[in-house]
């Protein structure tokens, strides 16, 4: 690793404050940061732990609402989201392992956006609101390709707020030696609709599967997608799997997601 | 460098450490805790596993300078007061939950971890809660016999020795 310093406001605004430094870095978890940083990936010259700053952490549901702090790790969403969205404490329960969930965080993880990820496929499957440290971002505006975002340099997720669906689930198919998803579908049934995001898939992260969100709007069953194919071009091929693998992977997932939902 | 502040298995230590010094450098290098091991300082094989204020973490992923003000555990604080093996340890002797012995203190800290939070914990929870910790010579069945033993359950519906 290069060197740089570390410090762990308290408050947000001594959060931002430390960001506006040249060369300034936002820590969070550490589980995706810690291991590019010895890679040599990322040369900060002061890292930002956000770890100590209590108006980032929590799990809270109003109004069929849920709001993650963006420092809440995946460990205390598995618990506490529990009662409120079952669905989304699934996902955060199956992420890596226990002492990774322990650290890694909701915020660290939409912020990276890594094409594999979990939790950009329950973000953009639920609508969510990206609130960070000076404005809101809707969902439609948030992904930009593969660990590309509409966060500006410096800016923090604060909080995710992710409305609660009627009835959902999320099914990954896990790359077993990463655990991360070789193709992970999360289905989620509105009053107004059904939203299916699918990660792992794509050259461009995280996407949403319009032909099968209109076949089930109408009827919510596995049924309603028989027939539906989604085209290899443009999804990912490595030594795990091709991308005509992947493609048939996601018309098998989201009729197991939409099984385990309804 | 910054100054940290931390108790480590219930005794306070303060250091100087650089921004980029990890905790599995602090206990190793700084503390001459050894007993953390470093498989492949890459977070994937918990053999660095260690307890940071009641949570498992992995020590090859968090920096000290994070630790500061926090309760460290690791495997050198796991003994009985006496000196002698605690229910855990000893379950990985009874068993042969061990054998070239390099996942064995991150095994440990993890099932510690486990019993916390699962006092009972079935076959399938035990492996599924051991997914972050690798050992390549057992096979695993052993671990998940010795907690089973840990926990005070019946070990005969696992895989025989
Ligand atoms: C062994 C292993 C298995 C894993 N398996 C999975 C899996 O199955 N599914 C999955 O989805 N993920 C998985 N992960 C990744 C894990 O979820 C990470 O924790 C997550 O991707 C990053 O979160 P973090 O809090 O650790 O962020 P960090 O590593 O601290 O930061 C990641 C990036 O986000 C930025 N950042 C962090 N927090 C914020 C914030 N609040 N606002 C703005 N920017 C921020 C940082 O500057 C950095 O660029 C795994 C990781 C490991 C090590
Ligand atoms: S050395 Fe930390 S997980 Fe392998
Ligand atoms: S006993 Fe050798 S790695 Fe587990």
């Amino acid at each position: 690793m290069y060197s740089f310093e570390i410090v762990r406001p308290t408050s947000l605004a001594d959060a931002v404050a430390a960001l506006g430094q040249d060369e300034a870095q936002a820590l969070a978890g550490g589980q995706t940061l810690i291991p590019s940083l010895k890679q040599r990936l990322a040369q900060p010259s002061v890292l930002v732990s956000l770890t100590a700053i209590a108006e980032m952490q929590g799990v809270s549901a109003e109004g069929g609402v849920l709001t993650l702090g963006g420092g809440t790790t995946h460990g205390t969403v598995a618990r506490e989201a529990a009662a409120h969205y079952p669905a989304l404490a699934a996902l955060a329960s199956n992420i890596g392992d226990p002492a990774v969930r322990n650290r890694g965080t909701v915020g660290g993880s939409l912020a990276n956006n890594d094409p594999a990820a979990c939790y950009p496929a329950a973000a953009l499957a639920s609508g969510a609101t990206i609130v960070t440290n000076s404005r809101e971002i809707a969902m439609e505006d948030y992904f930009q390709g593969m660990f590309t975002t509409a966060l500006e340099e410096g800016e923090i997720i604060t909080a995710v707020r992710f409305p609660i669906p009627e009835k959902a689930a999320y099914i990954k198919f896990e790359q077993p030696a990463s655990r991360f998803a070789l193709v992970g579908v999360f289905v989620a049934k509105f009053a107004d609709g059904v939203r299916v995001a699918v990660t792992g898939a794509s050259e461009e992260g995280v996407f949403r599967w319009t032909e099968a969100e209109e076949a089930l709007s109408g009827n919510f069953s596995a049924t309603a997608l028989d027939g539906l194919t989604v085209s290899a071009d443009g999804l990912m091929s490595d030594i795990h799997g091709s991308s005509a693998y992947r493609a048939h992977l996601i018309g098998v997932l989201t009729k197991r997601a939409v099984a385990a939902a309804a | 460098m910054t100054k940290v502040t931390m108790t480590v298995n219930g005794k306070t230590v303060a250091k100087e450490v650089r921004g980029n010094t990890l905790m599995t450098e602090f206990l190793r290098d700084e503390l001459r805790l050894t007993g953390t091991h470093v498989g492949c300082d890459t977070s994937q094989c918990g053999a660095c596993t260690i307890h940071v204020n009641g949570l498992n973490v992995k020590a090859c992923t968090i920096f000290a300078a994070e630790c500061d003000g926090a309760e460290v555990g690791t495997i050198e604080g796991q003994a009985n007061a006496d000196g002698s093996l605690n229910v855990i340890q000893q379950a990985f002797q009874d068993h042969h939950g061990l054998q070239c012995g390099f996942c064995t203190p991150g095994m440990v800290m993890a099932a510690a971890s486990l019993l916390k939070d699962n006092p009972k914990p079935s076959e399938a929870e035990i492996r599924h809660y051991l997914e972050g910790n690798i050992c390549r010579c057992t096979g695993y069945h052993n671990i998940v016999k010795a907690i089973m033993a840990a926990s005070g359950q019946d070990v005969s519906v696992i895989a025989a020795e």
